[in-house]
């Protein structure tokens, strides 16, 4: 039973590595006031980066690098469009997704069922003896490990310095933040790039480590699902933690009734769980967030109007 | 200097500049990626367009491969006039295929063509209508991001799909392939002069200039596009926000319904893998090129379509991966946007004078 249960928790973290990075990301891009849709395209080309740098390098530090940069250097196509041009943010995300999907569809057609670099699990001594606790958070990925500190981090950056200060004032009011001398663009353009290879590190986590692989499919919605967490933790990157566990908890019960062939519940229902878990979430926080203070950013999906 | 000086007077027919503009640059990331891969990018254009002109067969398939779009595009521009992103067409046109085939198989397998025609379209219709209401009352109620939810819910109903064929629906002498039996011939619709132009064709069409008439001549398409423009005012003008919300949504849902029908009874004859292409996906860059002009939805569609089919000459002809449509569909909606700001600026070359608009404008402002 304790086993089950560690057995469970330990595939929960596993399952969520990605949709917590990408959702990080995706606050972090919010909050300056940029929303990017593109994020499932950013993670879909930062998965085939990692791999295909993985596959002709064979080096997993530079597969990790490619793929987290790839995702980088594609949300600066969405940074020039919203920023720059100040297109439509939804429509040029949804683009972005288009031309993303379309760009690993095509480049990655031969990578189809190669080998790459595998990045397997790393118990860090000591820490992964701890019984229970050990095995659930210790005995994991690298990719895992680097959440640990990226979140807080991002929250610490965020939150208690100044460059966060500016980010979360442009995204606030940018007319106020650029009068106090605020270069809006420039913290925009850094934040929806910043967003970008988080994004571009979940991607590389699917192909090098969670599913090792290529396939055009791999990130299955998982980008989308970071939006809503998004707003399901309020965009504080602490409460990611989290959004994305109830994501990798339903993966992992998804997992542990096929692996003990348990037919409690069809499989398809399954499959939809995080998917319709998702909407649930997304309805309870705009019913209980109706009287608070945090609702959705005035201007999410609005385009940016600000004269330059 | 060359510098963009913004016009006063927007330049008449802009969409269509900024649409042209989009191809034109589309056009340019196309070359940019022939000549990556090695290939003569004036050979590759040559052989997509051969593949498209070469005969009447091959121009036809544009228009089966437009029909769906049209229909999407339709769907998402409804919704888009009034400010609403529907990005779940996808799973709007998988369940009107479900529920096509669900009718043509098992409500009225006996039916004849004249009652199982019209059986399957509108059943098509209510399934997209029904899937799309999931989102509009959570936005109509609640205030849920329509974005996220409709998005959501494609997933949701192309699992239920795969379920449904391959599990109770499954064509019992199918030999394990995944996909119902075959429908009635009651319900296949008609095709045209020995292509695989469908019904469905001609009935996007109508739907196209129908929808054009209720948006521009009725009392209902005039509020909707009043709560598109400023939601406000259309409050303090009494209008029912709400109740449109839903009925947009609805009918954006029965357009993207019709769509799954069309693919269902129009070409593959039955419910199985290959319905959820991306066509709904795609129904937005429709919807967006044709500046949300429902008359101008079929020519963007058709545009699509021959990308579409130039993409695969391509895989037959120089064995690129066809999928190369979808890189130049993303620099098509890209392209869209350098040319909504082109569109809105002008060029002044060094030397000239300013925009004489501006200066038209001028004493007039202080009348």
């Amino acid at each position: 039973m304790i086993e089950d249960l560690t057995f469970i928790a330990q595939i929960s973290i596993k399952s969520s590595v990605a949709v917590l990075l990408a959702t990080v990301g995706g606050i972090i891009n919010e909050r300056s006031g940029v929303l990017n849709l593109g994020i499932e395209g950013m993670m879909l080309i930062g998965a085939l980066a990692g791999f295909a740098a993985g596959h002709f390098t064979q080096s997993p530090i530079l597969a990790v690098a490619a793929g987290t940069l790839a995702g980088g250097l594609l949300s600066l196509v969405h940074a020039f469009f919203t920023i720059t041009l100040r297109s439509n943010q939804v429509l040029s995300g949804l683009a972005l997704t288009i031309l993303g999907t379309g760009l690993a569809n095509f480049l990655g057609r031969a990578l189809i069922g190669q080998s790459g670099v595998r990045i397997r699990q790393w118990p860090i001594p000591y820490l992964a003896d701890i019984p229970v606790l050990g095995d659930i958070f210790f005995n994991q990925s690298p990719f895992a490990y680097a959440a640990y500190v990226l979140v807080p981090l991002a929250w610490f950056v965020l939150y208690r310095t100044r460059i966060g200060l500016m980010l979360r004032a442009v995204g606030e009011d940018a007319r106020s933040a650029d009068a106090a001398g605020v270069n809006v663009p420039l913290v925009r353009t850094a934040s929806v790039f910043s967003g970008g290879l988080f994004a571009g590190l979940a991607g590389t986590y699917l192909s090098l480590s969670y599913t090792p692989g290529w396939k055009e499919t791999m990130t299955g919605g998982q980008g989308w699902i970071a939006i809503a967490m998004v707003i399901f933790c309020m965009w504080n990157p602490l409460l990611a933690f989290f959004g994305a566990l109830l994501f990798g908890g339903l993966t992992a019960l998804q997992f542990f009734f096929q692996a003990t062939s348990m037919d409690l519940i069809p499989s398809y229902i399954l499959k939809m769980l995080p998917y319709l878990l998702t909407i649930a979430v997304l309805v309870l926080v705009s019913v209980f967030s109706k009287h608070g203070k945090s609702a959705s950013p005035a201007d999410l999906g609005v385009p940016f109007q600000r004269e330059l | 200097m060359i510098r963009l000086e913004k016009r006063r007077d927007p330049v008449r027919g802009r969409g269509f500049v900024a649409a042209g503009w989009a191809t034109v640059i589309a056009f340019i990331v196309g070359c940019v990626i022939f000549a990556c891969f090695g290939i003569d990018p004036i050979a590759a254009y040559a052989a997509m367009g051969k593949g498209i002109f070469s005969s009447f067969d091959s121009f036809s398939e544009v228009l089966v491969k437009a029909t769906p779009l049209i229909f999407t595009g339709l769907a998402v521009a409804v919704a888009a006039m009034m400010m609403l992103w529907n990005i779940g067409a996808e799973g709007q046109l998988v369940w009107g295929g479900i529920f096509a085939a669900g009718t043509a198989l098992y409500v009225f397998p006996g039916a004849p063509a004249w009652l199982l025609v019209p059986a399957v379209i509108a059943a098509s219709a209510l399934g997209g209508a029904a899937w799309s209401l999931i989102p509009a009352v959570l936005r109509a109620k609640f205030q849920v991001n329509e974005i996220l939810t409709t998005l959501l819910l494609n997933y949701v109903a192309i699992i239920y799909m795969e379920h449904l064929f391959y599990g109770p629906w499954r064509d019992p002498a199918g030999f394990g392939f995944p996909g119902t039996a075959q429908l009635p011939e009651a319900a296949h619709l008609i095709r045209f002069a020995g292509t695989r132009i469908s019904l469905g064709f001609p009935l996007a069409l109508l739907c196209a200039v129908l929808l054009y008439y209720l948006v521009n001549r009725s009392a209902w398409g005039y509020q909707v596009r009043v709560i598109g423009r400023e939601q406000r005012a259309a409050r303090y003008a009494g209008f029912n926000v709400t109740g449109k919300v839903l009925t947009v949504m609805m009918l954006s849902g029965a357009f993207a319904g019709m769509a799954g029908m069309a693919e269902v009874c129009g070409i593959h004859y039955r419910l199985q893998t290959g319905l959820a292409v991306g066509y709904g996906y795609d129904g937005i860059i429709v919807a967006w090129l044709a500046g949300l002009n429902p008359l101008a939805i079929p020519f963007a569609a058709v545009l699509l379509g021959a990308l579409f089919v130039g993409g695969e000459q391509l895989q037959s002809v120089l064995g690129l991966p066809s999928t190369i449509s979808l890189i130049l569909e993303g620099a098509l909606l890209f392209g869209l946007f350098v040319g909504q700001v082109l569109s809105g600026y002008r060029l002044v070359m060094p030397g000239r004078s300013p925009d004489p608009g501006v200066a038209a404008d001028k004493p007039e402002a202080s009348v």
